[in-house]
């Protein structure tokens, strides 16, 4: 008779974030960051069809981190509550708040009780009447979810990109300063920052009625960063949203 | 609804596809409406009347009058039939007013749920489409005397264009050309849109037609409201173009409302058409 192997819960729980840590570190960075007119999502991703970033609602916007399949169906599942909630009661009833908890429940029921935790990091942002009511959660991996204030970096190098937004990070930031620090902030550990093409950036603009969600082109993002137009992707080249696979050079 | 709380959003939240209604359908998590209602008889409800649409040089211009009828009782002398359908496209709507305003809200939904899930609208065609099949999953109530007739019109950003599409109760579509009426006054507005209508004629040009086209089928269809001067109740106004959908304000609708009235004031008929002996 073959005795079954022990494995402690802690040592369980340990790998398991560890490899998600893993998984999530080896994927390009996402920032968001409150300005004076709403909210601003800048995240470094060459795709211009596979999104890091999206709208949700109304008032409320999604950007995530790690393996996009992953990503993708929790965003898919996200807009399909708030329509739901949308639709059952009112537009107005539908809140970050009660998302950002939806998550959390799936993330750390995926995380406790499936072999393979979800390699993501999200945050879910509503733009409030004013910036004292702006909401911006975190949420990880194991489904802890965090109320953050002013500024939020995730990914590869978030550490490194938080503390450079920190510096440069104040409320009350105009559109372009936002973006000029966001962009600086996610090239702060390469050698040059990346260029239009290889970023996607939308805001939350807190003044619009209705949807709220709009996207700032490549050109538009060219013209606030002062660099030329961006160029064409090369034939045969690959964009992918998604973390490099283990085995590839990283980035 | 019930979220399973310890577990987080449930399996079918997870699944394929795009569309509202089917995840809606399917979700357990929400009663569809009841298409198919047992029992028989009839119920009195509030209906929506005439709602007239035409193609424009820029795009289209839809409208509605703004009474509801129970019977020979004004339900509602206030309700509004015409909504944007989203940012390029506008629904009307005739019929159970009830099921009618539901189903443009069902239909709101799908269309953003849509976009937002694919990361792009639907097609102009696709819309058109999406709205047949939700009206079709309306024919049992539509058999027991609650049927919805919608007008949907918008601007094809394919072709450059306004198009109308027009519906019967089982969920037949069919694309009109220049213009179109539906509800109990169509017949009046029609003839008067089809003395009216001009190709490529301006929006301004097009409000006018359908505000005369309205005026026309209140004065011949009971259960349709001509302009109410006396309360400032005037037809609802939307206007698509290539830049998106614009629902008209009331004093911009009050000023051709007041012109076309003080028309009549001499002329009751409306304009005259010009014929080759000159007559007038």
């Amino acid at each position: 008779m073959s005795v079954p192997f022990y494995v402690s819960p802690e040592q369980i729980m340990k790998d398991k974030a560890d490899y998600a840590r893993k998984g999530i570190a080896r994927g390009r960075s996402v920032v968001v960051l409150q300005y004076d007119g709403g909210i601003l999502f800048v995240a470094e991703n060459p795709s211009r069809s596979l999104h890091k970033i999206s709208e949700i609602y109304d008032r409320i916007g999604f950007a995530a981190v790690g393996k996009y399949n992953e990503f993708e169906n929790l965003r898919v599942a996200g807009v399909r509550l708030a329509d739901m909630r949308g639709y059952a009661y009112d537009r107005r009833d539908v809140t970050g708040r009660s998302l950002a908890n939806a998550y959390a429940q799936t993330l750390g029921s995926i995380f406790t009780e499936t072999a393979k935790p979800y390699e993501v990091e999200l945050v879910v942002a509503e733009v409030g009447q004013d910036a004292d009511l702006d909401e911006i959660y975190r949420l990880t991996f194991d489904g802890s979810v965090a109320d953050e204030h002013g500024y939020v970096a995730m990914g590869g190098q978030a550490d490194e990109v938080a503390e450079a937004l920190g510096a440069s990070w104040r409320s009350g930031l105009s559109l372009d300063e936002a973006v000029r620090a966001a962009v600086a902030a996610l090239g702060a550990t390469a050698a040059a920052p990346p260029g239009p093409d290889q970023l996607e950036a939308a805001v939350l603009e807190r003044s619009r009625p209705r949807r709220t969600f709009r996207r700032l082109s490549a050109d538009r993002l060219a013209g606030i960063l002062g660099v030329s137009r961006p160029q064409p992707p090369a034939a045969g080249v690959a964009d992918s949203p998604d973390l490099p696979s283990p085995g590839g050079e990283g980035s | 609804m019930t979220l399973e709380r310890a577990r987080g959003l449930p399996r079918s939240f997870m699944a394929h596809g795009s569309s509202f209604a089917d995840f809606l359908a399917h979700s357990g998590q929400w009663p569809a409406p009841d298409r198919a209602l047992s029992g028989s008889g009839t119920v009195d409800v509030p209906h929506a009347t005439t709602i007239v649409a035409l193609a424009t040089a820029d795009g289209i211009v839809m409208a509605g009058d703004r009474r509801a009828t129970m019977g020979n009782i004004i339900a509602q002398r206030d309700i509004e039939k015409v909504f944007p359908a989203d940012e390029h496209s506008v629904v009307g709507i005739a019929g159970a007013a009830g099921v009618a305003v539901e189903l443009v809200r069902l239909f709101q939904v799908e269309l953003e749920h849509y976009e937002k899930i694919e990361g792009l609208p639907l097609t102009l065609d696709g819309k058109a489409n999406r709205l047949a099949t939700l009206l079709r999953g309306n024919l049992g109530m539509a058999m027991q005397g609650l049927a919805v007739v919608p007008l949907f019109a918008g601007f094809d950003l394919d072709r450059g264009r306004g198009r109308i599409f027009s519906y019967d109760v089982t969920g037949g579509r069919y694309e009109e050309r220049d213009h179109h009426a539906v509800g109990s006054g169509s017949m009046f507005a029609r003839g008067s849109l089809k003395k009216l209508y001009r190709t490529g004629m301006s929006t301004e040009d097009g409000v006018m037609a359908s505000v005369e086209a309205l005026y026309d089928a209140a004065d011949d269809d009971s259960a349709t409201g001509g302009p109410d001067l006396t309360r400032r109740i005037f037809p609802v106004i939307a206007v698509a173009d290539a830049d998106g959908v614009r629902m008209l304000p009331d004093a911009e609708v009050g000023e051709v409302v007041e012109r076309v009235v003080g028309a009549r004031l001499t002329s009751p008929d409306g304009p005259n058409a010009p014929l080759p002996g000159g007559a007038r």
